[in-house]
């Protein structure tokens, strides 16, 4: 069990919460507390919209131990509007193919589970942009 | 004037699936054949690179216990780790403190031992290189961030689909000669083509096989070489640089940043241009890497590393000759073990002991070892020892 290691990261895995760098500006996600641009302190939160488009994808056939029951599954890199790339997996595609530059927006689902009686970690994974369709 | 840093010995057993042999022997297999090698040297310090004995066998403190198991009494002992890095890292650590004076003998022994879990277990150990909170927790995997890199490359560079078949059709035209390889058997262009995905964009023959393995260099001062008769292959240089973890936090993710500065560092400390380096043993767990691992070490331009692979010029015969005992994808992708084999292959080829897979006249080698995605990279710099007029 690792609950306060999954815990103390709700903010960012629920809200997409990162930081915003109060001297140049940039904005960070995830949140590193030293601005990757500047080197300067940045701990003001900053809440992303959650749109963006996909940098690039890749299918997961074999799925490492706790993300066996959502195989197969995408995993992308995908560009927020506000700048920084993230790591997240794509969703609801149903019948639709992967494209890179894809419009996606942020939605909260189950992302790992450990077992019958483990614990279950939810978090942002993206979808198609609704607006777009 | 430093005393040059020579190779004493190098010892590697078969990369495979060595069912019947533990983690501790197959690592004494390996230091006993580099220090057979070395005319029954000893080392006064041991430099263990590994990465995934803490999830993969319950095993950490790794530097006692193959020490003991070595007969290496009482020496010191420790682990390096920095994921597929770990064994140019310990080379590293071990030519600091020869260089510094403080020990006149070293031995870097690299071990993976990954048959004694299957499924996956593996897979989560091997995605424990990436960011666990913000990479590994979303279910990313090393062949799909290599496949999320991949896709990226071929889409910017408007590459063709199968533009990175030069690099493991290399590697298995190389690994036909090295009998300690995994894979001695040349593939076509048509087996490239027609192979499976694994996750496409990266098909079978782009991810490199991973197999137990251990591979042992002993190093010490000139001084202390036992092998007179042997031509004398110094250490030249050793550089190793980071960048962000993630691939998510770097600026252009098909930048390998932490290869472009310690390939520089090392090139410059050996005073040497890419042009001038031999034999050249890359890092290719898979293609993609190989391929950014040119450009950014100044062999291609940005997007032109695959043209060097499809033109030849890594083969044998081309400018200049790479993966040349078959690399991680022919020889076996050996985790933090890597490095070390890498350096003690060029070793081989330097002394002229190469056998089949020997590059004929190569005088000075360069072996690059990358730590998951890149995100550490070593690079060890080797040169046949021309005497005391040599700098």
């Amino acid at each position: 069990m690792e609950i306060a290691r999954h815990w103390r990261l709700k903010a960012q895995r629920y809200g997409l919460v990162g930081e915003v760098c109060p001297h140049c500006e940039v904005k960070i996600f995830p949140p590193r507390d030293l601005c990757p641009d500047c080197g300067q302190e940045a701990r003001e939160p900053f809440a992303f919209s959650g749109r963006g488009e996909v940098y690039s994808y890749a299918p997961v056939k074999d799925a490492p131990a706790g993300f066996e029951g959502n195989a197969p599954y995408t995993v992308a890199l995908v560009r927020l509007d506000e700048g920084p790339l993230v790591t997240a997996q794509l969703t609801d595609l149903g019948d639709r193919q992967p494209q890179i530059g894809m419009p996606v927006e942020m939605v909260t689902r189950k992302l790992r589970s450990d077992g019958d009686r483990g614990m279950l970690v939810y978090g942002y994974k993206f979808r198609p942009s609704l607006a777009a369709v | 004037m430093h005393d040059p840093i020579t190779i004493l010995g190098v010892g590697m057993t078969p990369v495979a699936e060595h069912w019947e042999i533990s983690l501790r022997e197959l690592a004494l297999h390996a230091m006993r054949r580099a220090m057979e090698d070395a005319g029954e040297v000893h080392p006064q310090a041991l430099y263990v690179a590994n990465t995934l004995a803490p999830i993969l066998s319950g095993q950490t403190h790794l530097g006692a216990l193959l020490a003991d198991f070595a007969g290496l009494n009482g020496i010191e002992a420790m682990t390096i780790e920095a994921a597929g890095a770990s064994g140019g890292l310990a080379l590293r650590q071990a030519w600091q403190a020869l260089r510094a004076g403080t020990i006149e003998t070293a031995m870097v022994i690299g071990v993976e031992k990954v048959t004694d879990r299957v499924g996956a277990g593996l897979d989560s150990a091997l995605s424990a290189w990436s960011d666990a909170d913000y990479e590994a927790v979303h279910g990313l995997t090393a062949a799909s961030q290599a496949a999320i890199l991949m896709r990226r490359y071929l889409h910017e560079h408007q590459a063709p689909a199968d533009a990175l078949a030069g690099f493991p059709i290399t590697a298995h035209a190389n690994a036909v000669g090295n009998e300690l390889a995994m894979f001695r058997r040349a593939i076509r262009h048509e087996d490239y083509v027609r192979a499976g995905m694994i996750s496409e964009p990266v098909n079978l023959y782009d991810a490199a096989p991973l197999a137990d393995g251990a591979a042992a260099v002993l190093l010490g001062r000139a001084s202390v070489a036992r092998m007179p008769d042997r031509p004398a292959v110094r250490v030249l240089s050793t550089a190793s640089a980071t960048s962000r973890l993630a691939i998510h936090d770097l600026e252009d993710p098909l930048s390998l940043p932490a290869v472009a500065k310690s390939a520089e560092r090392a090139l410059q400390a050996a005073g040497l241009s890419p042009d001038q380096i031999d034999v050249l043993e890359l890092h290719d767990s898979f293609s993609i890497y190989a391929a950014l691992a040119l450009e950014a070490s100044g062999y291609a331009a940005r997007g032109q590393g695959w043209q060097l692979a499809k033109d030849g010029a890594i083969g044998r015969d081309g400018q200049i000759p790479a993966l040349t005992f078959g690399g991680s994808k022919a020889r076996g992708e050996v985790g933090g073990a890597t490095g070390v084999y890498q350096v003690a292959e060029v070793a081989l080829q330097l002394q002229g002991r190469a056998g089949p897979c020997q590059i004929e006249g190569a005088q000075t080698g360069m072996a690059q070892c990358l730590g998951g995605s890149g995100a550490t990279a070593a690079t060890t710099i080797l040169a046949l020892d021309r005497g005391p007029d040599s700098s």
